[in-house]
């Protein structure tokens, strides 16, 4: 390989000359067209450019850069360029790159937004994605009274599906989480106990607090990460296919089709995945007292029962179905709003994961206080 | 760069998804510079032809030859030096969406090659300049219509000046003048670069018009039915099935019906 040159000069007629040669490959080191711009800029302008390429060795995309610059310039300054003496390969590729005028403002400059715009802007986008929500909350109400009233139209077989996936295959995941907090519960509640001799309190720590708590929080926080990840997955992905504006085609409401079905299944698999796991959790906590306490099965049985109450568990099986719908909601929302890019489902997915933990924990401190004040 | 070797050759080659064979048998050679379309009704194993010859499939058997080298009985790493030589376009362009028009292009660049990053935008801006799309560079594949990804993508394909181009189904979604731009496209590049091209494409029209060898493949029997000039085999292959195919249904008397096989 060559090295690649370019060297310029005026002929007789004023013409600026351009002599290649060498081998103008991409990969090489290319030189610029500092020279040739110099001799544009003259007082003297070339009337035209030429260019002689008999020792031009091989060429690439590198060749075609150049001769697009040199074009590029030569157009701004009007001055002709005469393309006889360059390869027809290349003269053929130049005829094609400026076959195309570039579209009128088509290109774009980056603008710098200043600090105070990109607040408000940040907060209007807030705004306005709050309004979006309950929107899209209005919507599934209405979408909840047509499925009351037997006028909406979905199919079974996948409402099935969704509790399947919602409910018997969270199943595991949930009994290894649950059963851990269970005996970390235990665990923390027998070294402070035993220290005044009430370790058998421990039983009613880990009950009350997995029954009325952790349980619902814990596997709430599980399906925000596991099924409304997915449902903001699938829903966007079929925004991205364009498979949400087909079922509008057919005159389906993609509310009543896509989003209710699976509110509907969080919401009746929450509260029995939220009992199963208080059921592990106690039963951690029970390994974990029998193991450290000295009482027997019989007493630390005895000891759960009496401390939980029916309040309780009726407190916390509403949390789940709280929790559950708003895992849900977020999910299918963040879905629908999905933008039509590999990107945005990434990002709606994100988005619904992060929303519905956050809207776990505020309505959990809610649903806590309005519990003291009404004495649950 | 004149060499009478083939540029790439298929020995016995057969496809298949475990069980299910999809083509069996294919033999065809191709010659540098040639455009060479694989034709065939829907649902043949065009598109998983394609896959195969650019690596994304192992064939079931058989083999696939570049230069004479053989493609799927070397090493991994020869193998990817080997698919440094392809530009491959997707059938719906397959940029990726977090990367702009110019990084899309850009990226095996970046990867493959020293230049700098001012050098990676000129050449990003040459590239889409080619394919119609001048002052496109800072836009998002989300922001432009189907037909500009599609030529995009064909931007993308050519970034590092490829010996093959592979096209799946390239006029598919395109108006007929962006279409026959995309043709004369493919044709300059060819005489202008010396590259070969492979087509996968059903549209009689650029069949005709760039294709100068090519591969029939039947979904009924599973293997080809001809390979040569389509010229040639529209008017003179002794099948009647590759006749009629390339003449749309001309050579059954006419009937678009009769020539969808029952």
């Amino acid at each position: 390989m060559t090295a690649a040159m370019l060297t310029c000069r005026r002929s007789d007629d004023d013409s600026l000359v351009i002599t290649l040669s060498g081998d103008w490959l991409l990969r090489g080191d290319l030189p610029g067209i500092d020279a040739v711009l110099q001799e544009m800029n003259q007082p003297a302008k070339p009337s035209s450019i030429e260019f002689s390429t008999t020792d031009l060795g091989s060429w690439d995309t590198g060749l075609l850069t150049m001769l697009v610059a040199v074009h590029r310039s030569a157009a701004d300054q009007a001055i002709t360029v005469n393309e006889s003496g360059l390869p027809e390969g290349a003269r053929g590729l130049l005829t094609l790159a400026f076959a195309v005028k570039e579209r009128e403002g088509a290109r774009r400059t980056s603008v710098k937004v200043p600090f105070f715009a990109r607040v408000g802007q940040t907060t209007s986008e807030a705004l306005s994605s709050g309004r979006e929500l309950l929107t899209f909350t209005g919507e599934v109400v209405l979408s909840f009274y047509r499925f009351a009233t037997g006028t909406a139209t979905y199919l079974r077989s996948d409402l099935a599906q969704h509790i399947q996936e919602a409910g018997a295959e969270a199943l595991p995941i949930t009994t290894l989480i649950t059963f851990l907090i269970g005996m970390i519960f235990a665990f923390v509640g027998v070294m402070q106990l035993q220290q005044f001799g009430a370790g058998i309190y421990t039983a009613d720590l880990v009950a009350i607090a997995m029954v009325r708590e952790m349980a619902p929080i814990m596997t709430a926080i599980l399906m925000a990460g596991r099924t409304g990840a997915s449902y903001a997955a699938q829903i966007g992905t079929m925004k991205v296919n364009e498979e949400i504006d087909a079922l509008t085609t057919l005159g389906l409401n993609p509310i009543d089709f896509l989003v209710t079905p699976r509110v509907i299944a969080l919401l009746l698999m929450m509260p029995l995945l939220s009992l199963y796991g208080s059921a592990m959790g106690i039963l951690g906590g029970m390994g974990v007292g029998l193991v450290m306490l000295d009482v027997g099965l019989m007493q630390y049985v005895q000891q759960t029962v009496e401390a939980v109450e029916q309040t309780d568990l009726w407190g916390g099986l509403f949390k789940s179905v709280v929790f559950g719908s708003l895992v849900a909601m977020a999910g299918c929302q963040q879905g629908m709003a999905c933008g039509d890019s590999a990107l945005a489902v990434g990002q709606s997915t994100t988005k619904a994961v992060v929303m519905g933990i956050v809207l776990i924990v505020i309505s959990a401190s809610v649903l806590t206080i309005i519990y003291i004040n009404l004495d649950i | 760069m004149v060499d009478q070797q083939p540029h790439i050759t298929a020995r016995d080659l057969t496809i298949a998804f475990g069980d299910f064979v999809v083509q069996r048998d294919l033999n065809f050679t191709i010659n540098r510079g040639d455009v060479f379309i694989i034709m065939g009704g829907s649902g043949c194993g065009k598109s998983t032809l394609l896959k195969a010859m650019i690596g994304l499939k192992h064939p079931a058997s058989g083999e696939i030859c570049y230069d004479g080298e053989p493609f799927w009985a070397s090493s991994e790493r020869e193998r990817e030096d080997t698919k440094r030589k392809f530009g491959t376009l997707f059938q719906a362009g397959a940029l990726w969406s977090s990367m702009t028009l110019a990084e899309n292009i850009g990226l095996a660049l970046k990867q493959y090659t020293d230049l700098s990053d001012a050098q990676i935008r000129e050449v990003a801006a040459y590239k889409l300049m080619l394919v119609g799309l001048t002052g496109f560079e800072d836009y998002y594949p989300s922001e432009i219509s189907g037909g500009m990804k599609k030529r995009a993508g064909l931007a993308r394909a050519m970034a590092l000046d490829p010996e093959i181009l592979f096209f799946d189904e390239p006029s598919a979604g395109l108006d007929p003048l962006s279409a026959k731009r995309l043709d004369d496209l493919i044709l300059e590049l060819r005489d202008s670069l010396d590259t070969t091209v492979v087509v996968v494409t059903h549209e009689l029209a650029s069949i005709f018009s760039i294709g100068n060898n090519s591969v029939f493949l039947d979904p009924e029997t599973k293997t080809q039915l001809a390979t040569g000039d389509p010229r040639e085999l529209r008017d003179h292959h002794p099948d009647l099935a590759v006749r009629n195919f390339l003449q749309r249904g001309a050579a059954l008397g006419g009937g678009a019906t009769e020539a969808i096989p029952a």
